[in-house]
């Protein structure tokens, strides 16, 4: 007996001391294996009388439970320090850059051109569209332009040899989009548009969106309250606006909307974001509609220029290069 | 327009200051562009005499001066200007002056001799941009008075950016009008008092252009003094409102045409031959102009002319052989009223753009020859003398146009302007706009002034109202009414999104003019196509581009120019052809150059490649849903694309687009590799959606067998594709090649490509043989149809 309990004592030493799994495994073979001391023990029981056979066997079993458990734990310890050594090698630098993470990105005047689009459509706009080459009567006439009248002169046009232009303004789509249709109309027209200039200020093409909206009951004041809304939830902020009079001829009374703009230098000025007005009723029955019983506005604006102040975008001409060094900044 | 705010001021009586001025006129519909403060900052500074002059002691350039300003003795002042002189008076500026440049003078030594102040320039004090020399004065200007009292000054001048509809305002009398109305003032400008006729010259005048010239007065003033000079008052308003002066007969009808709006004409009576004639000009008929340029006139233009030539192109300019000149003695004075259709379009046609013409085209008043041909006389007369004959007058009355009353509706008013304003404010500023006003039941009727061409609707005047009433003052509200929501069509692609799908592809989104220079074109074999400008900007800026590669390649370009060599772009734009109209197709274009992906570190580099660029697209057809319906081809290619690794592409099999490695050959022209890229197509074929519809998932289980065949090179992969599935039809579920090889072990001449075949049942599960059979079938049809044979 005394035996067996110093093999188990030295037993347990060995486990605490085994150093890996194979260690471990050979001395749960030679403990509790075929020919294992504890199995030899227990073989010898059948050679004891019955009782002391009963007190010796719950003896042995014992040492075994303890052995078992030891072996178990030291197993655990082990596979755990063999985790995380490996766990441990497999250590990767996660601050290397991933793969394929390039993002592209689309253009700024997009970007502002989607934004106004989808702040009108949630009123309602349906988007609208015409061709960019255009005739003289959807550019001009039907918009209440008399052939050589001055107010042609504001638009220096480009022409084709066959008396067709390139459209001056979004303009032309509200007499498209009227012509064979009956109010109420809700159309906001986004597109390129071409005036013959080009400096620091103006590029020969830009970008202009046009809306329109007929009805019987709008007035001036849901122009002016349309509008402010649109400048508020495109800049995401209040501004100080101001309607002044202008002339348009397809709008009457019309007007330029400004925006009080803080410069960089702390001062703020005028700044001039919007042409609009009550939509002329020449240009309602020019597209066969009632002008008495229908009224309706319209306004225009340049993309280029919300861009310009809603990212920061102080030359014009960027847009136009394409420089992947300004397309990224809007990625 | 630009004008004198003090001129202003003496026709209209207003308290508010300049900036208030200001503000109200553009708030009114009349643009204040500039406002150039004059004369601020000029005290200290007089009129003064040189009344000596002497070399410095030390200096070349400088004189020692002796100037007399009113008080006690001389002072001795040494100067530099190139004018100084004895006689001349000039502006002084005394010891403590502070000038506006921001200079305070003092008593100084300059080069060893005291000076006591500073004569000064123009624009020393602020007045003008010359600064050649000393402003000299007119020798009666009285010596020792305030130079700001004797200019008048301060001022300012002030320029606002007239709307076309609003001519009356191109003169002050106009002007003073609407300022009146905004501050519930008076004009103070009364009647003109005629001229004392003291000369029975006369000259007959013919009318003969009809409705374009219904109005023409004239008149002869004889014995003027052809040296008198214009006095400085006018010279300075002329000045200020941007004229230079020039002589005294053109500075009277200069002035006239900025007071009160009507531009006049003086002719040299002495070069006039018989009646004046005004008619249509005669095709081809010439003229020398003013300007020196000879003008070939059409029968669109309306001529002055005598009894034997011609004169003057009537509202645009007048001629060269019967102008003033600085000898002439007797005038003959033009004040006519033009039809704005007569006038608009033809300055331009000359390549001009006048005084005259800009407010004829626009509209003058009818009703104001007589009154400016009266201020006219009147002014030449206090400044050159002379004898005024009487004033002649033609007129076809019928001709003229009629001041039509316009009604008014109340009810109108309110639900354009969306605020009621009170009917004695409406009454109130039709009044003070000049315009009789008749109340009626539902509203007002209201005759304009012959000034007001722009009234001529109710809408007008609505917009009279609303501009005087003022706009800030109309409410904000939100429109009324149901909101149609928009449909979005749910079968197609929207553009944003495929430019959002293109931007995380890593593709940067460019936006390129229309135009396109037709040389680029020709380079790229498109001569002729696209759309050209009948007057282009530039030669670079020509043709409306027939499609967006050779732009979007030149931003390639311009960008690896700048140390970028990985470039992916697309545009989303119109290409345009020739047509009646011409056809204008929405298009994508990509181009792509440089390493196949982002520059990494996990693994080798590697050249974008046709199938990288193929990759994007599959993806874009993949959304779409229908990929089936699409399909390339090696042949049809155009001349910019490499013909062995370009593709023509077509849906539904109508050609829709291309995509390839550009044609070496362009590419060199082009100073370009040949990893570059692109790809062009229709954009609305690719934006087509297929809308989903759900299908049970198969029950039963695929298997997959792969299979190895070498081939000959020529034939493409599409045609094994077609082949195994012609054999095997539904049961092959999809075909994936997933090696391709040719080299060592396989014959010259041939290629071997493995490929996995998915097979599945919709009604019960393949057993192997099932499977087996497939691939037998599948490999007999190859071998039959591609000379293909079986791999071991």
């Amino acid at each position: 007996m005394d035996d067996l309990d110093s093999r188990a004592a030295q037993a347990l030493a060995d486990i605490g001391k085994a150093d890996t799994l194979d260690a471990l495994d050979a001395l749960r073979v030679g403990l509790l294996g075929k020919s294992g001391i504890v199995t030899a023990a227990l073989k010898a029981l059948g050679a004891l009388a019955p009782d002391e056979r009963k007190a010796r066997g719950a003896e042995v079993n014992r040492v075994k439970e303890r052995l078992a458990d030891a072996l178990a734990a030291r197993k655990a310890t082990l596979e755990q320090a063999e985790l995380d050594r490996r766990l441990a090698s497999e250590t990767i630098d996660i601050s290397l850059p991933g793969r394929d993470g390039e993002r592209g990105g689309i253009h700024p005047i997009t970007r502002a051109l989607e934004r106004i689009a989808s702040i009108f459509a949630r009123l309602g706009y349906q988007r609208a569209d015409g061709p960019e080459i255009e005739d003289d009567w959807h550019n001009f006439e039907a918009l209440n332009f008399p052939p050589h009248h001055p107010a042609r002169a504001m638009h220096d046009t480009f022409y084709f040899g066959d008396g067709r232009l390139l459209r001056t303004h979004t303009s032309p789509v509200q007499i498209r989009s009227m012509k064979g249709r009956q109010p109420p109309i809700r159309i906001i027209a986004p597109g390129k548009v071409y005036r013959s200039d080009s400096d620091q200020t103006h590029s020969p093409m830009f970008h202009q969106i046009e809306g329109l909206l007929v009805d019987e009951t709008s007035s001036f004041a849901d122009l002016k309250g349309t509008l402010a809304e649109f400048v508020r939830a495109f800049f995401e902020r209040d501004f100080e606006m101001r309607f002044r009079p202008s002339y348009f001829p397809f709008t009457e009374p019309s007007a330029e909307v400004d925006i009080r703009w803080e410069t960089a230098d702390g001062q703020s000025r005028w700044l001039e974001v919007l042409g609009c007005g009550m939509v002329h009723p020449n240009v309602l029955a020019n597209c066969g509609i009632d002008p008495e019983r229908y009224t309706g506005f319209a306004f225009g604006l340049g993309v280029e220029r919300f861009a310009m102040l809603r990212y920061g975008v102080a030359d014009l001409r960027a847009f136009f290069e394409n420089d992947l060094r300004f397309l990224k900044q809007f990625a | 327009m630009k004008f004198s705010e003090n001129w202003l001021r003496e026709l209209v009586d207003i308290q508010a200051d300049r900036a208030t001025l200001a503000h109200a006129l553009t708030m009114a519909g009349l643009e204040v562009e500039e406002l150039t403060p004059l004369g601020d900052g000029l005290d200290g500074v007089v009129v003064a005499e040189i009344v000596g002059a002497e070399k410095h002691p030390e200096a070349d350039r400088l004189q020692v001066c002796k100037v007399a300003a009113g008080q006690g003795e001389p002072l001795q002042i040494v100067c530099g200007a190139p004018n100084a002189r004895v006689g001349i008076k000039v502006p002084l500026a005394t010891v403590g002056a502070k000038l506006p440049g921001g200079i305070t003078i003092k008593a100084a030594k300059l080069r060893g001799v005291e000076s006591f102040g500073m004569l000064c320039s123009a624009k020393e004090l602020g007045l003008d941009t010359d600064a050649s020399g000393l402003l000299e004065l007119p020798s009666d200007a009285p010596v020792g008075q305030s130079l700001a009292t004797y200019l008048g000054l301060p001022d300012a001048s002030i320029e606002l950016k007239l709307t076309p509809n609003r001519p009356d305002c191109l003169g002050l009398f106009g002007l003073a009008h609407d300022v009146a109305a905004l501050f519930g003032s008076r004009v103070k400008t009364g009647e003109q008092a005629a001229a004392p006729v003291t000369s029975a010259a006369r000259r007959g005048i013919r009318l003969e252009a009809g409705k374009d010239a219904p109005r023409y007065l004239g008149r002869v003033v004889e014995g003027i003094d052809p040296a008198a000079r214009t006095p400085l008052w006018l010279a300075e308003r002329l000045r200020r409102a941007g004229l230079r002066p020039i002589s005294a007969v053109v500075d009277i009808t200069n002035y006239v045409m900025l007071e009160l709006g009507q531009p006049m004409h003086a002719f040299d009576n002495d070069t006039l031959d018989g009646d004046i004639v005004v008619r249509h000009a005669r095709p081809g008929e010439t003229l020398k102009l003013l300007d020196g340029n000879d003008a070939t006139l059409d029968e669109g233009f309306v001529l002055i002319a005598d009894g034997r030539k011609a004169l003057a192109a009537g509202g645009v300019m007048g001629g060269f052989d019967s102008r003033v000149t600085d000898a002439t003695r007797n005038i003959f004075f033009e004040a006519a009223h033009f039809a704005p259709a007569a006038i608009m379009g033809r300055a331009r046609k000359l390549g001009l753009h006048t005084d005259a013409s800009h407010r004829f085209e626009r509209g003058v008043d009818p009703e104001l020859p007589r009154r400016a041909l009266e201020r006219a006389t009147e002014l030449l007369l206090a400044i050159a003398g002379g004898k005024a004959g009487p004033v002649l007058v033609a007129e076809n009355l019928a001709d003229l146009p009629q001041p039509a009353p316009v009604t008014l509706r109340r009810a109108r008013l309110r639900r354009v302007l969306g605020v009621e304003v009170a009917d004695a404010e409406v009454a109130r500023i039709f009044t003070a706009l000049g315009m009789r006003v008749e109340p009626q039941a539902e509203g007002w009727r209201i005759t304009a002034p012959s000034s007001r061409f722009d009234i001529e609707r109710e809408e007008d005047l609505i917009e009279e109202v609303a501009r005087i009433f003022g706009y800030d003052r109309i409410p904000t509200a939100s429109p009324a009414g149901a909101l149609a929501l928009a449909a979005e069509p749910e079968a197609r692609i929207g553009e944003l999104a495929l430019r959002e799908q293109l931007a995380a592809r890593g593709y940067f989104e460019a936006v390129n003019l229309s135009f396109v220079p037709a040389e680029l074109l020709a380079r790229w074999g498109l001569a002729g196509q696209g759309v050209p400008l009948a007057n282009p900007l530039s030669a670079d800026l020509a043709v409306m581009r027939p499609l967006l590669l050779p732009g979007l390649v030149e931003a390639l370009r311009h960008n690896r120019a700048r140390q970028q060599e990985r470039v992916r772009l697309f545009e989303v734009a119109r290409v345009f052809a020739a047509g009646d109209p011409p056809v204008e197709t929405p298009s994508l274009a990509i181009v792509a150059s440089g390493s196949a992906r982002a520059e990494q570190w996990g693994e080798p580099s590697r050249a974008l490649d046709f199938f990288d660029l193929k990759g994007d697209l599959d993806a874009l057809l993949a959304w779409g849903g229908e990929p089936q319906r699409w399909a390339v081809h090696a042949d049809g290619l155009p001349a910019w694309l490499h013909p062995g690794r370009g593709a023509r592409l077509s849906r539904d099999g109508e050609t829709v687009g291309w995509l390839g490695a550009l044609h070496p050959q362009l590419a060199k022209a082009l100073d370009l590799g040949p990893d570059v890229h692109v790809l062009e197509l229709a954009l609305e074929p690719l934006l087509a959606r297929r809308l989903p519809k759900g299908q049970p998932v198969a029950r039963f289980p695929s298997v997959r067998r792969d299979i190895a065949m070498e081939v000959p090179e020529d034939v493409a992969w599409s045609r094994i594709g077609e082949v195994v599935r012609d054999s095997l039809g539904d049961v092959l579920k999809e075909l994936r090649l997933f090696d391709r090889y040719s080299g060592k072990g396989v014959e010259a001449g041939r290629k071997s490509l493995a490929m996995g075949l998915i097979l599945q049942d919709a009604s019960r599960t393949l057993t192997d043989e099932d499977a087996d059979r497939c691939v037998r079938q599948a490999i007999a049809a190859l071998e039959q149809a591609c000379r293909a044979k079986l791999r071991g």
